[in-house]
């Protein structure tokens, strides 16, 4: 499969965003680990601003990020939001409160604990009727969900948003469950003329692991500690502007990815 | 679209463990709701499988029993739809079968009971919950071609109560894309703790049998449920047999509200128009729409609004929620195979339950079974988060 990139953006520990995250990756400026910071969601109403919480407002901000890069009105652009966990703050209060006799569950937690709140929050912040989906892969949601917005990018002909995130589950469910750290990233893929973007990306799978093996150094430590952030060689390659391949393991096999910049 | 083709297809609800079954329950019209006498709550009604609790998982991981793994199980070894996929992995090779699966709650049962045993010191869960091959979303389909043996890629949509509608859409994706030659498309959900109380709050659990289209609906009885098809390209395999043939898909967004849905009904009349465009059919090819209809007032009130923008009042349409309760990301998958059975054995099924049907709703639904051989078949998923699906299918 061959796509192109037009648009990307990061967030997470010490990654602010694409113009940032480019330097750190380029090793032009060291990578210096801190909170990250996630403001409330312009697009939203101010009561559904102010109660989003930090998976939403992550996913989001990195939506728009990317889609402003690209240069491309939310209207036009078929979304994929791709998490392991998804809300796991909002599960854990539900899980807690069905836990003791009678407990009562929030009617705004419920509603908000599908798993395409956030997905659902972005249509419904720009009034966009353009479909969303929302996947759930456990470790790979980067690299499964990458392998389906690039398919559906293709069939649609039409350009695709793939917004992989995900955050640390607080309570009993996160002691099983560990994500480390809050991560995200996203790519405007489209298949037309995809020469004209940041990077062509020719994509295959495999049988077995991928080569070469992601290394784990400085921002690099990150992977191992959000599924999201396994798509950190990736952006990596894309920041560089080199010819490069990397390999992101899947559940079984690998996806093979030749980066081409543009 | 080219269409696809369906060349197996399995379904358990409490309408019927397997196709015989519910096609019996859909023609006597014999609803599967009982009292609700799940996870402690005794308000309204259900719609239960029975036998999970007796359902045991052979030849995988044993980390992945749950309910909702115990009841994708219990389809898998229906209709047989086991050997059927073998066939397919024996022709096309285990790496070209992929399995995409659509599912809101996935194992979640898992994780109340594991809440419920918490250590209270360590706060950790006991050692037995198995949260990655339970609860965790990517649980289905890992535990899906585990027990079917395919190592193609896998995938698991949760798009809320539109989810294994919305499985059928992606999987097409990776067979245009040649990524796959035959893909398992379906889902399970279970009851839980969560959805029962969760919809209890919302307000939206009928005290009575659910009953869609009714002038006196008044809310949604929770069912589970469990359906998978075999889907692959037409003619690419000589052995395989058609059951029916997917026509097409639309699939969009409300951008409206989190949990209720557009009353314009923009959205959704955008995904029947988008589905009817993608099978080259007109509004007057279709001869039945499967609603989403899960008997609450607005969802009702939305999709009749937009079924008659789109059909006016010559096409029978009705909800079949009232046999199997609302499976929620189960329920667009079962209600294709119900589209399978109608199609193969002619007849329309009628909504159960109503007694007068909404004065105000303008499209044609019915109240009664009809003896009719229909040869195409929309049916609707909506769900929370403003998603919408409907895709047609067509008779063999």
């Amino acid at each position: 499969m061959r796509i192109g990139v037009r648009g990307v953006t990061v967030r997470g520990p010490g990654l602010s965003g694409w113009a940032q995250a480019l330097r750190v990756l380029r090793g032009e400026e060291d990578w210096v680990p801190g909170p990250v910071h996630l403001p409330p969601p312009d697009c939203l109403p101010p009561n559904e601003r102010r109660r989003s919480g930090a998976v939403t407002r992550l996913a989001l901000l990195l939506a728009d990020e990317a889609c402003a890069q690209a240069g491309l009105a939310v209207s036009d652009v078929r979304g994929v939001f791709a998490s392991s966990n998804g809300d796991g703050a909002g599960m854990d209060d539900i899980l807690a409160s069905l836990s003791v006799p009678d407990g009562e569950v929030s009617p705004t937690r419920f509603h908000n604990s599908v798993h395409n709140a956030a997905a659902g929050y972005w249509t419904i912040g720009h009034g966009a009727i353009t479909p969303v989906v929302a996947l759930g892969c456990f470790d790979w949601s980067f690299g499964h969900g990458l392998l389906k917005a690039a398919a559906e990018c293709l069939v649609e002909r039409k350009p695709v948003v793939l917004v992989a995130y995900d955050a640390p589950i607080p309570g009993p469910i996160g002691r099983v469950r560990v994500t480390k750290d809050i991560f995200g990233c996203a790519l405007v893929l489209d298949a037309e003329d995809a020469a004209s973007g940041l990077a062509v990306l020719d994509m295959s799978c495999g049988v077995g692991p991928g080569e070469p093996e992601a290394e784990r150094q400085g921002v690099y430590g990150l992977i191992d500690g959000n599924p999201a952030a396994k798509a950190l060689p990736l952006l990596a390659a894309l920041a560089r502007g080199q010819n490069r391949r990397v390999a992101l393991d899947g559940a079984s096999g690998h996806l093979s990815i030749e980066v081409r910049p543009c | 679209m080219k269409p696809l083709v369906v060349t197996s297809g399995t379904v358990v609800s409490a309408a019927g463990h397997g196709l015989a079954q519910t096609v019996l329950s859909l023609k006597e019209r014999r609803s599967g709701l009982t009292g609700c006498d799940f996870a402690g709550v005794t308000e309204g009604f259900i719609g239960r499988v029975p036998g999970i609790e007796q359902h045991g998982l052979t030849a995988v991981n044993p980390g992945f029993d749950c309910r909702n793994n115990r009841l994708a199980d219990m389809a898998l070894m229906s209709d047989g739809f086991f050997d059927a996929v073998m066939q397919a992995r024996a022709f096309y090779g285990a790496d070209r079968v992929a399995v995409v699966l659509g599912t809101s709650t996935s194992g979640i049962l898992s994780a109340e009971e594991a809440y419920a045993a918490v250590d209270p010191v360590a706060g950790m869960p006991p050692d037995s919950f198995d949260q990655a091959r339970t609860q965790d979303l990517f649980a289905l389909p890992r535990f899906v071609a585990s027990r079917l043996g395919l190592e193609g890629p896998l995938l698991c949509v949760s798009n809320a109560c539109a989810s294994s509608s919305r499985a059928f859409v992606d999987a097409r994706y990776w067979l245009e894309a040649g990524l796959c030659d035959a893909v398992v498309v379906g889902g399970a959900d279970s009851l839980c703790g969560m959805t029962l109380r969760g919809f209890a709050s919302l307000g939206l659990i009928a005290p009575d049998m659910t009953r869609p289209c009714d002038a006196r609906r008044n809310g949604i009885s929770i069912g589970e449920g469990a359906g998978f098809v075999l889907l692959e390209r037409e003619g690419a395999r000589p052995d395989a047999t058609v059951m029916m043939r997917w026509l097409g898909y639309g699939v969009s967004s409300d951008g409206h509200h989190m949990s209720s849905p557009d009353p314009q009904a923009r959205g959704a009349i955008h995904a029947m128009r988008d589905a009817l465009a993608h099978a080259a059919l007109e509004p007057s090819d279709i001869d039945y729409v499967n609603l989403h209809g899960t008997g609450t007032l607005a969802n009702d009130a939305m999709e009749d609004r937009a079924v008659h923008a789109v059909f006016g009042d010559g096409v029978p349409c009705a909800s079949t929620k009232g046999w199997t309760g609302h499976t929620l990301g189960a329920s667009g998958i079962i209600e294709t195979l119900f589209s399978a059975l109608m199609m193969r054995e002619g007849f329309l099924a009628g909504c159960l339950n109503v007694g007068t049907p909404d004065p105000a709703f303008r499209s044609h639904v019915l109240t009664a079974n009809l003896e009719r051989m229909p040869k195409a078949i929309m049916s609707n998923a909506f769900g929370f988060g403003g998603t919408n699906c409907s895709l047609i299918f067509g008779a063999a």
